[in-house]
C-alpha cells in the first residue's frame, strides 16, 4: 500500500474505533475526573436524605414529566439568584438518582421551592393551576388527590439508594459513611406511606427542595 | 483535584493538541511520491485523483485554533492550575450557606472575587444606597413614593401573587389584600411582620365531634350566618347561638374575630360578610367541620428585611386607597 492513511480509510472498522477515540478525548478530560472530585461527592452539611414519603413523591415528580417543564438547577447569575435563592452545588445532587435538573423552563425553577408557599396553596394549585394563578399554562393534576400509595416498593427504593449512595453518604465521627436509611427507617417506609395520596406525597416532595442551602 | 486526575487532565489535553499539530505537518507533507498536481492513478468514472495539498486557507486555520487553544488554556487555567486571569463561575465546592459567605468574605481580602460575586458586587453598589435609602423610611412614607410602589410591586409580583393573585385580591383560602379586611392587622408594622416571619398559627381545629356532629354544625353555622345579617332559621341560630362559646374564646363574644379582641390570632371578623374560604353554607359548614389552616410562608431569610421593606409598603398601600 502507497499511502499509509489508505488503511484507515479503507477499514471501517479501524476507522470507527479512531473516530470514537477522537471524539471521546473531550469527555475522557472534562466528565470523567469530576466522578472522583470531592466537590462533586461530598454532601453539603445539611443535606438530609427524602423520607419515604418524600420519595414516592419525587418519583411522582418524574411520572409526571415535572422535570420538563420545571429545572432544578440555580445558575450562577444575578438575575437567577434574585428570583430563586443561592444558585446551585454540586453538593446538593450528589444523592439524586436520576437528577432532576431539566433543561427548559416552561414554569420556573423549583430548586428552592420548598417552604416558599404553604401546602394548601400546592395543593390548590395542583388541582387547579389557574385557581390561584389565572396567568398559568400549568396542565392541573387531579388524579392526584385520588390515587393513593401502596407503599409496596417504599422499602426496596429507599434500600436502592442506599446502595447507591454507599460511597457518597454523611460520614459519623469515626469517618465511618452513614448509610441515607437505617434498619428503622426502611421498616417503617411502607406504613408511612401506605394510604396517603399522591398529592400529599408530591407536595411532601416540593416542601423538601432546596432544604439543604437556606 | 488529586495529582492522577491533574496529569490525566493535562496529558489528555496538550496530548490533543500537539497531536492535532503532528497530523496537520504530516498532512501538509507531500508523501505519496507523485509531482503535486499530478494525477494518482486513481480514476473512477472518469474522475480522477490528482494530488492536490490541503488548501493554504484551511491548513492556516487550522493552525490558529490550535493557537488560540494554548491562548485559552493560559488565560483559563487547566487542571488545577487556575490559568492567568484565574477565571471562575462561582464557588461551586462550598458545603453550606455560611461557607459561601465566608469565601466570598476572603475572596474580598484577596481583591479577587469569582464571575458571579462580581455581578452581585456591581449590583450593590448600583442598588445599594437606593435599598438603603428606602430602608430609612417609614413605611407609611413609602406608600406615597410611586417609584418605591413601582418596586414593592415588582416583588409583590415576583413573589407573593402566586397566593394573593396579581391584582392582590386574593382567592379562595388565600385573602384579599386590598380590602380593608386583616386578620393579622393592617397596620404597617404588622404587614411587615407577617411578611418577615409568616403567620404559622395552628390555624382552625375540626369542630365537627365537639359540637355534635352534623347538626350542631349546622346549628352554629345558621348562627355565623346570621351574624353578618343573612336570612337563617331563627331555631337553628338561636341553637347555635349557645354553642358559639365555644368559638367565641377566638372569634370574640360578638364574633368580630381576634383582631377586634386586640389579638392577633388570625380569627376572622365573623359579621362582616367577607369569607376567605367561602361564605355559602355549604362552605362555612366545611371551615367548622373539618377546620381550617392558612399558612403564610416566612419570607425573611427569602427576601432579606429591605425588600420586604418595600413590599410591605406596596401591599399597605393597596388598602389605603
Amino acid at each position: 500500500m502507497k499511502n499509509k492513511h489508505e488503511k484507515f480509510e479503507k477499514s471501517v472498522g479501524l476507522f470507527a474505533i479512531f473516530t470514537v477515540l477522537a471524539i471521546s478525548i473531550g469527555g475522557l478530560v472534562e466528565i470523567t475526573p469530576l466522578f472522583f472530585q470531592k466537590a462533586t461527592t461530598t454532601p453539603v452539611d445539611n443535606l438530609r436524605p427524602y423520607t419515604a414519603l418524600e420519595m414516592e413523591g419525587r418519583d411522582i415528580y418524574i411520572r409526571e414529566g415535572c422535570n420538563v417543564c420545571h429545572s432544578q438547577m440555580i445558575r450562577p447569575f444575578r438575575a437567577e439568584t434574585e428570583r430563586y435563592g443561592h444558585y446551585s452545588v454540586a453538593g446538593e445532587g450528589v444523592w439524586e438518582h436520576p437528577f432532576l435538573w431539566g433543561s427548559k423552563r416552561t414554569g420556573p425553577d423549583l430548586a428552592r421551592v420548598g417552604g416558599r408557599y404553604s401546602d394548601d396553596w400546592h395543593r390548590a394549585h395542583l388541582l387547579d393551576p389557574r385557581s390561584v394563578v389565572p396567568e398559568s399554562n400549568m396542565p392541573s393534576f387531579k388524579w392526584l388527590a385520588e390515587n393513593k400509595l401502596d407503599g409496596e416498593l417504599t422499602e426496596k427504593k429507599l434500600t436502592t439508594f442506599n446502595f447507591l449512595t454507599r460511597n457518597r453518604s454523611h460520614k459519623d465521627e469515626q469517618g465511618n459513611r452513614i448509610p441515607l436509611y437505617s434498619a428503622d427507617d426502611l421498616a417503617g417506609a411502607k406504613a408511612a406511606v401506605k394510604d396517603k395520596t399522591e398529592m400529599e406525597a408530591l407536595i411532601a416532595y416540593l416542601q423538601s427542595l432546596g432544604h439543604a442551602l437556606k | 483535584m488529586s495529582s492522577f486526575w491533574n496529569i490525566w487532565v493535562w496529558v489528555l489535553t496538550l496530548g490533543t493538541l500537539v497531536g492535532c499539530f503532528t497530523l496537520l505537518r504530516y498532512c501538509l507533507k507531500n508523501f505519496a511520491g507523485v509531482p503535486e498536481g499530478e494525477s494518482m492513478g486513481h480514476t473512477f468514472d472518469g474522475i480522477e485523483e490528482l494530488n492536490n495539498p490541503l488548501p493554504q486557507w484551511w491548513s492556516t486555520f487550522f493552525l490558529l485554533t490550535i493557537i488560540w487553544a494554548f491562548g485559552y488554556l493560559a488565560l483559563y487555567g487547566l487542571g488545577n492550575w487556575t490559568g492567568f486571569i484565574g477565571w471562575k463561575s462561582s464557588n461551586q465546592g462550598i458545603l453550606s450557606l455560611a461557607e459561601s459567605k465566608a469565601q466570598v468574605i476572603a475572596a474580598k481580602e484577596n481583591g479577587y472575587l469569582v464571575q458571579y460575586d462580581r455581578e452581585i458586587e456591581a449590583a450593590d453598589i448600583k442598588y445599594g444606597p437606593i435599598f438603603d435609602g428606602y430602608a430609612a423610611r417609614t413605611i407609611e412614607d413609602l406608600a406615597t413614593d410611586k417609584e418605591a410602589l413601582k418596586v414593592g410591586q415588582r416583588l409583590y409580583l415576583q413573589n407573593c401573587s402566586q397566593c394573593h393573585g396579581s391584582n392582590a385580591s386574593g382567592t379562595t383560602g388565600f385573602p384579599n389584600l386590598t380590602d380593608k379586611d386583616w386578620l393579622y392587622g393592617g397596620d404597617p408594622q404588622s404587614i411587615k411582620h407577617s411578611l418577615l416571619y409568616g403567620r404559622n398559627a395552628n390555624g382552625m381545629i375540626a369542630w365537627g365531634a365537639a359540637l355534635g356532629g352534623d347538626q350542631g354544625v349546622k346549628e352554629v353555622t345558621a348562627y355565623v350566618l346570621s351574624l353578618s345579617g343573612r336570612e337563617v332559621d331563627v331555631a337553628s341560630a338561636a341553637a347555635g347561638k349557645e354553642k358559639f362559646a365555644l368559638c367565641a374564646s377566638c372569634h370574640g363574644a360578638d364574633g368580630k374575630g381576634s383582631l377586634a379582641m386586640g389579638i392577633p390570632l388570625g380569627a376572622p371578623n365573623l359579621t362582616d360578610n367577607i369569607w376567605l374560604y367561602g361564605g355559602s353554607q355549604r362552605a362555612v359548614e366545611s371551615s367548622i367541620k373539618n377546620g381550617r389552616a392558612g399558612v403564610m410562608p416566612a419570607w425573611k431569610d427569602i427576601l432579606g428585611e429591605q425588600k420586604i421593606h418595600l413590599v410591605s409598603a406596596y401591599v399597605y398601600s393597596l388598602s389605603q386607597k
